[in-house]
Order: C-alpha cells, then sequence, then structure tokens
C-alpha cells in the first residue's frame, strides 16, 4: 500500500513536470519577465489575442475551368486543320458553363473522321457528343476532371499566396483550406494590421498574361465591336485598358485581343523591377524554357504584329514585335515603384491560377489584443482565487486537496496547449475560466457524497472509497456529454470559436485525472498518516 | 499530507464531531409539489422570448439581433484620442458620400471607442471599400487622431454560411447528448434532458431578444457550452434518480424524485454558484469582447441550475404518471400515489 501510494505521488509530480515543461520549456531565468516569455514562445496566441489578419479568400475556379477550354478550343482548332477536316467553327457557346465547348459546321462525310480524332484525343477529359450524320459536336468537360481542376487550381492558389505571404516577412502565416465550400481559402497573418498592403500583395488578382492583339484601341466596345462586323468571334475578347500607353493618358480605351494567351501567368521564371533607357520604371522578366520556345516560334512568326501585356483584366502595354524574342523580355508602362515591386513580386512567386473575392475579412490591432489579455487573465485570475477560497472555508482540509488538484488541472490544460501547438483565444481564456467552475465540479460531487458516506457512518476510508466510486459514474457522464458539445463547436466552429472548443475539451480531460486520480492519491496519502478511527476534514 | 498543520487540533476535534460547513443538509422539499409553479415561470420567461423575438422579427426580419459574423456587413472599432463626438463623426462619415452607416459608442463613451458599422454589401467583390472609404473619411473629415481597433468585414456567402453552421452545431450537439443519454440510460431521459436544455437555450436567446444584445459567433460557443452545462446538472440528477431506483422499488416516483433532488442539492447549489463565480468574473473583468459570452452565460448558468431540477425531473415523472394512466393494467404504484 505505502509503496504502491509512493509511485502514485512519483507519477503525478512527473506529470506536473512534464506540462510544467510543456507551458515554459527552459526558461532562460526565473524572473517574471524571463517566465512569460517562455510563455508566449510555447503557447500560441491567437490572432485576437496578438493582433493580426485574417482574411476568408474565395478562389474563383470556374476561371481555371475556363483557361483550361480556351486551350482545348485552340487545340481542337489545330488538330483539325493538321487533320484536313472542316468546320465552321469551334467555340464556347455559354460563357456561364465554362466547361462545355461546341464545333460547329463540320461536312456529314468527315463526321465519323472527326469523332475519331476528338475520341482519341479529347474522351480521356470531355465527354463527346455528335457524329454519325451531324454537323456539330459538343464536348463538356467531365465532372470529376472539373472537381479535380478546381482542386488543384485551389491549392495553387494557396501555393501562391503563400510565396507571396512570405515575403512579407510574417511569423506564423496560417494559409489552409477553409470551410465547407471547396473555393475558399483561410489567411491568418498575426502581427499584420496594414490590410491594404497585404492585399496589394495577395490579391493581385492580377494574373498577368500576353495576349496577340487584334485590332485596338478603339474609343470605346462600340467601335470595338464596329472593327471586327458587329459580332465578335469567340476566339476573340474584348479588353479594356488605358487609350494612349505611352503618354500616360488615362482615357479609357478598348482592344480587341486572342482569346488564348501567349504567355501565362505560370511561364515566368525570374522577373526584376528595373528602369529602362527612358528612365522609366519596368520590370525584367525572364520565361520557363518550354514557354521560352512557345513565345519564340510566335514572335518568329509575327514580326509587325502587337501584343498587349494584360494585367489583372487590363491592357498595360501595347508592343510591336520588331524580331523574335526567346526567354527574355522587358514590360514598361506607367508603373508606380510601389506596382514594379509587387509586380515583379507576382511573377517571380508565379502568378495566381484564377483570381480571388474576398468574402471576410477581420483585422484586430495589437492594443486591442493586449487589452484582451489583461482582462482575460484578471478575469481567470480573480475566478480561480475565488473558487479556491470558496473550497477551502466550505471543506477546509480537503479544500486543500480540491485546490491542488484545481491548480494541477490548470498547469495540464496550459502544458497540453503548449505540447499540442493549438491555439489560445480569448474565447480559449474564457474556456480555461469555464473550465476552473466546472472542473470544481468534480470534487464537490466527490466530496458531497464523501459527506453523505460518513453521514451514513463509514470509516474514514471506506467512506473516502465508497464517495470515489459512487460519484465516478456521474462524473464520467457529465464529463462525455460536455466533450460531444466542445467536440461538435470543434468541427463547426472557426477561429476563436475553435479555440474555445480545444480549451474546454483538454481542461475536461485533464480535470478526469487530477480530480479523480490526483485528489483520490491525495486523500489516501491522507489516511495513511491519520489514526485508525480518526475522521477526515470535510 | 495537506494539513499536516492541523492534525493535532483535528484529533482532538475529532471527539465531539466538528461540524462541517454545510448548506442544505437534511433539506426535504416537495419539488414536484410545486411543478406548476414551475410550469408558470418557464412559461412566463419563455412566451416573453418568444414575444420579443417575434417583435425582432418583425422589425429586422430575425428573432434576434445578429452580429457582423451572420449579418455580413463592415464594422470597425475605432480608438480616438480626444472624447469623440458621434454627430461630428456621422456628418463627417455622411458628407463623404457613405450611407447607411450607424455609429454608436463602443461601451462606456469615457473609453473614447466608437463602433462604425455599414450594412451587408451584396457585391462581394468591392466588399472591402467601405472599411477604406469610412477610414479616409475620418482622416480627412474629422480632426481627431484616432486608432482602428478591430475590424471586421463579413460577405453576405460567409455571413450565411456561419448562421447555418451555428444552427447545425447546437442541433447536432442536442442530438448526441439524446443518444449518449439513451444509451447510459433510458430515452425518456433523453428526451426530458434535451427538452429541459432546449427550454434553456430559448429562454437565454429570448434573454438577448428582450435586453436587445448581439448574438455572434461567440454568443453562440457560449450557449453550446451552457448546453453542456445544464445537460451536466440534469444527469448529476438523473444518476441519482437511477441508483436510487435500483435501491428501492416500492417508492412512488414522485418521492424518490423529490428525494433524489434534494440528496444532490448541496452539489447542484455549490457547483452552480461555484461556476457562476467565475463566470461572474468573466463578466466583470472579462471586457467588453467577451461580454456577449459572459451575459449568455450567466443567465445560462441561472437557468440550467433551474431546468434540471424544475423541468428535467417533473418531466419524467410525468410522463410515467401518463403512461400508468393511459395502460391500467401496468398502473405503477408510483404513478397512482404521486398524485393525490
Amino acid at each position: 500500500m505505502k509503496k504502491n501510494l509512493n509511485s502514485k505521488i512519483a507519477a503525478i509530480v512527473a506529470v506536473l513536470v512534464i506540462f510544467i515543461y510543456g507551458i515554459f520549456g527552459v526558461p532562460s531565468g526565473l524572473s517574471g519577465k524571463a517566465l512569460e516569455e517562455a510563455m508566449t514562445k510555447h503557447i500560441h496566441l491567437g490572432l485576437d489575442l496578438r493582433g493580426g489578419a485574417h482574411l476568408i479568400l474565395q478562389v474563383v475556379v470556374s476561371e481555371a475551368v475556363s483557361a483550361e477550354t480556351d486551350n482545348t478550343v485552340a487545340r481542337i482548332q489545330q488538330d483539325l486543320k493538321a487533320a484536313n477536316l472542316s468546320f465552321s467553327q469551334v467555340y464556347k457557346p455559354d460563357p456561364a458553363k465554362p466547361e462545355s465547348v461546341r464545333i460547329e459546321g463540320t461536312t456529314a462525310a468527315q463526321a465519323s473522321a472527326i469523332r475519331t480524332l476528338l475520341d482519341n484525343k479529347y474522351s480521356g477529359e470531355y465527354d463527346v457528343t455528335g457524329g454519325g450524320g451531324d454537323t456539330s459536336f459538343a464536348l463538356t468537360m467531365k465532372p470529376l476532371v472539373e472537381s479535380a481542376l478546381e482542386e488543384k487550381t485551389v491549392q495553387q492558389a494557396i501555393e501562391t499566396i503563400r510565396d507571396r505571404v512570405d515575403t512579407l516577412g510574417v511569423s506564423e502565416p496560417v494559409i489552409q483550406e477553409y470551410g465547407l465550400g471547396k473555393d475558399e481559402i483561410l489567411v491568418e497573418l498575426p502581427g499584420i494590421s496594414d490590410l491594404d498592403r497585404v492585399k496589394s500583395i495577395i490579391q493581385s488578382t492580377a494574373r498577368l498574361e500576353i495576349h496577340a492583339v487584334v485590332g485596338g484601341p478603339y474609343p470605346d466596345e462600340q467601335a470595338a465591336l464596329a472593327s471586327v462586323g458587329g459580332a465578335l468571334p469567340p476566339d476573340e475578347q474584348m479588353v479594356h485598358g488605358s487609350g494612349a500607353l505611352a503618354t500616360g493618358s488615362d482615357a479609357d480605351s478598348v482592344y480587341v485581343l486572342q482569346r488564348v494567351s501567349i504567355v501565362a501567368g505560370s511561364d515566368f521564371r525570374s522577373a526584376d523591377p528595373g528602369t529602362d533607357q527612358n528612365g522609366l520604371r519596368n520590370v525584367r522578366f525572364t520565361l520557363t524554357n518550354e514557354a521560352g520556345d512557345k513565345f519564340y516560334d510566335y514572335t518568329s512568326a509575327n514580326v509587325g504584329r502587337s501584343m498587349a501585356v494584360v494585367l489583372g483584366g487590363r491592357v498595360r502595354e501595347v508592343a510591336t514585335i520588331k524580331s523574335a524574342i526567346r526567354d527574355s523580355g522587358e514590360i514598361s508602362g506607367s508603373f508606380s515603384s510601389d506596382e514594379v515591386e509587387i509586380l515583379s513580386k507576382m511573377l517571380r512567386t508565379g502568378a495566381l491560377p484564377a483570381s480571388l473575392n474576398y468574402l471576410e475579412d477581420r483585422t484586430v490591432g495589437a492594443s486591442l489584443g493586449a487589452d484582451s489579455i489583461r482582462e482575460g487573465v484578471t478575469a481567470a485570475i480573480v475566478g480561480v482565487l475565488v473558487v479556491m477560497a470558496f473550497m477551502l472555508v466550505y471543506y477546509k482540509s480537503s479544500g486543500i486537496n480540491a485546490d491542488l488538484a484545481l491548480l494541477l488541472n490548470l498547469i495540464i490544460l496550459l502544458g497540453f496547449m503548449g505540447f499540442s501547438g493549438a491555439t489560445l483565444t480569448l474565447p480559449g481564456i474564457a474556456g480555461v475560466i469555464l473550465t476552473i467552475g466546472m472542473g470544481v465540479d468534480s470534487n464537490v460531487l466527490i466530496f458531497e457524497r464523501i459527506r453523505e458516506e460518513i453521514r451514513a457512518g463509514k470509516a474514514a476510508s471506506a467512506a473516502v472509497d465508497q464517495g470515489f466510486a459512487h460519484a465516478w459514474t456521474t462524473i464520467f457522464d457529465t464529463h462525455v456529454t460536455t466533450i460531444v458539445s466542445a467536440g461538435i463547436l470543434f468541427l463547426f466552429g472557426t477561429g476563436p470559436v475553435k479555440g474555445f472548443a480545444v480549451t474546454l475539451t483538454f481542461g475536461l480531460a485533464a480535470n478526469l485525472f487530477t480530480a479523480v486520480y490526483v485528489s483520490r492519491v491525495i486523500f489516501e496519502a491522507h489516511l495513511n498518516r491519520m489514526k485508525t478511527g480518526e475522521m477526515v476534514s470535510i | 499530507m495537506c494539513n499536516l498543520g492541523r492534525r493535532n487540533r483535528q484529533r482532538s476535534g475529532h471527539e465531539e464531531g466538528r461540524k462541517p460547513v454545510e448548506l442544505f443538509h437534511g433539506v426535504n422539499v416537495d419539488w414536484l409539489g410545486k411543478k406548476w409553479y414551475f410550469l408558470g415561470f418557464s412559461l412566463i420567461f419563455s412566451i416573453a422570448g418568444i414575444i420579443s423575438m417575434g417583435m425582432h422579427w418583425a422589425s429586422i426580419g430575425s428573432p434576434v439581433p445578429l452580429g457582423v459574423d451572420f449579418r455580413g456587413g463592415t464594422q470597425l472599432q475605432v480608438q480616438f484620442e480626444q472624447t469623440p463626438n458621434l454627430e461630428q463623426i456621422r456628418s463627417a462619415i455622411q458628407s463623404a458620400g457613405i450611407a447607411g452607416a450607424s455609429i454608436v459608442n463602443y461601451d462606456v463613451p469615457s473609453n473614447r471607442e466608437v463602433l462604425i458599422s455599414l450594412p451587408e454589401q451584396t457585391n462581394e467583390t468591392s466588399l472591402d471599400a467601405g472599411r477604406k472609404q469610412i477610414e479616409d473619411a475620418l482622416q480627412s473629415r474629422y480632426s481627431n487622431p484616432f486608432t482602428v481597433r478591430n475590424v471586421q468585414v463579413v460577405g453576405p456567402t460567409v455571413g450565411h454560411q456561419l448562421e447555418r453552421q451555428a444552427g447545425l452545431a447546437t442541433l447536432y450537439s442536442l442530438l448526441g447528448m439524446l443518444i449518449y443519454l439513451w444509451f447510459r440510460f433510458q430515452l425518456i431521459y433523453g428526451v426530458a434532458a434535451v427538452v429541459a436544455v432546449f427550454h434553456d437555450t430559448l429562454i437565454t436567446v429570448g434573454a438577448f431578444a428582450l435586453t436587445n444584445q448581439e448574438i455572434s459567433l461567440t454568443v453562440i460557443a457560449a450557449i453550446l457550452t451552457l448546453i453542456g452545462y445544464s445537460m451536466n446538472d440534469t444527469i448529476v440528477v438523473f444518476d441519482r434518480i437511477r441508483e436510487n431506483l435500483r435501491l428501492t422499488r416500492r417508492e412512488p416516483l414522485a418521492d424518490l424524485v423529490n428525494r433524489s433532488i434534494n440528496q444532490t442539492l448541496s452539489r447542484t447549489v455549490l457547483t452552480s454558484g461555484l461556476t457562476f463565480l467565475t463566470v461572474l468574473s468573466l463578466y466583470i473583468f472579462g471586457g467588453q469582447v467577451l461580454r456577449g459570452f459572459s451575459f449568455a452565460l450567466v443567465i445560462g448558468i441561472l437557468i440550467g441550475t433551474y431546468s434540471s431540477i424544475a423541468v428535467a425531473a417533473p418531466m419524467l415523472v410525468a410522463w410515467q404518471e401518463w403512461r400508468a394512466g393511459k395502460d391500467r393494467s401496468v398502473a405503477l404504484p408510483a404513478a397512482k400515489r404521486s398524485r393525490s
């Protein structure tokens, strides 16, 4: 019995040491400041406590699907031409359905040849219909392929945002998929409150592309439409830009561009800000090898024609191709120094595969965070002291037992937070405070039970035994139900609420150990020292 | 080990049986006899809450004022260096061409903090424009240096998603407990406990409607906590009922339930009291950010404690009586005697 008890006490002390290590690690000193530093290093504070920005972004995945089918349209045209199969047009019939492509004006005689070609080359990604006697075909992207593409787009967007955020030098940023919708991204940037700067870097929805110019600039869309005979061919698009780019005039004008880009955002290998011979700011870029070859083929075949640099849906620059270009070039235009910096950063880190919408942003100033910590900690300390004082008055010596269990409960809870890397939020502190209240419940249940057993005339050790045994089922049931609701909060909650669920769950789990096991051991140690017939003070 | 210093005193004190500090020892209250009062009390509060929710529904389209989390929109918490003048801020913002802004003091005016809200943006692409407009307007048209302490911009998509999630979380949480109690006790225990907890939720949400406070995401967390907490209380009583049922089979159910409530009463009052004190400390010292959260808990703990005694336990008895009344052949003695 005695030996058994010693090993139990040793186990409790070991747990205590381990979790204190979880809170502080090995502090540099024992002064209050050193301890505080060590603690904030180990326990991750949520954005609401340390200040920072929280964003929820939506990736416009349909853009990526649309870009993919744009490519398919171009490939089908090439393939049909190469196979000498006649058609009048390959196009996307409905802008609201970026996943479908139509081929029209084919001849009945070539229908089966076209069908064979489509089946061979495109049936992996598309459902192909049409053929036989028809003179048109329809391709629709397979739903599985589409959702895989969307998933890939979101992943790429996350990667890109992470690269961009890294250039901000934020410590411990969170960038991950979010929520039930599959196209949302959560971005958390501790310590950042200047949201505008963050957004201009992340946002630059700015897909940078180079397109062939069909015509322009025109003063407005009507004029642009008139130039192509009133109806825009499906493989061309109208893009706005400023009027005379060289003079930096802001007047709006419209260009007609080929829909499929010559160089896309992901084709850049490096980019640096610089100035051109006239002293204007520009961005010098290098393309990847593959894109360079493609660019070379295009520019050598189209010397004398124009191409447009499209950034964020607007024409930023139009240049005439003077000679074949392989893999390096520069983009100049009326850029501000910030713009050049951001643009080159963006090109280096790769463009976003699709543009982003902001669904939510929250910024907490560092001063508010500090106030919240102070208020939360004050509330916690007052709560703990009140409860501990009450337990001492009401249960006398056994109150010390409960208070020790309570302190150990708090240490284990905070240690858990340190070890698991879970985030402590303001509602999380509230969770800690609530754990104190509910944690003491287990002790109250046990002690009241022990008192009942004593009243029933049992001897000290039997009363303690029975008290613990009877209270155990109740404690188990109450803990399980609370953990059920905390678990559901964790599944459904976000940010701060999740933090609350985490501390509540950890706190309750720790409570099972402290109120039942530790408290029991303390009682046993006490009973061991008592004389026969003596009663516990409760 | 923990009370070495007191051993001597205790040894001597033992003989005359040192009296412990006790509340509610040996109480013998006929709780079930008061069930009509309880019913009346619960009804008054529930109905007051429901009426207030109905009035909110008619004026703002939701049963309680919703925080920016759910309603969507833009909210800035701004701290000024000098005591701000709401009228001047309002005219600064209006003259900048921003319509529909609501401007109120945050907490007490001496905080020098103002909460500026814009209604929901329907267009997600221009979601962030409002925040910048307000900051610019304050900068250029109101000469009182400020810092922005907190910004929340919530788009309609997220707002509705959160609303749905909050509803689902509450529902699943109740369902989870019902199943657990069904498995550990019997279905009727689960039903009674869930009804009691639902009663608590209704009254707490009603209190928000009555006092015109906003329900935010953290308040939902508080409500889920009080669901867990009230369930705790109910289970403690049920556990005792179950235990007493095993020991005595002849006692009328109503008496047995009364006895169980009385036996657990000191625990119930103690725990509730202590938890209430910690939550009160949170309400007083926890700051404005947690005010709604701690308000929900302060109300919830009071109601949760009450409901385990006044709603859950009487429901068990009422169900037993109803079953006995319907099926005469069973005619449990428990049911018969408790009617008199």
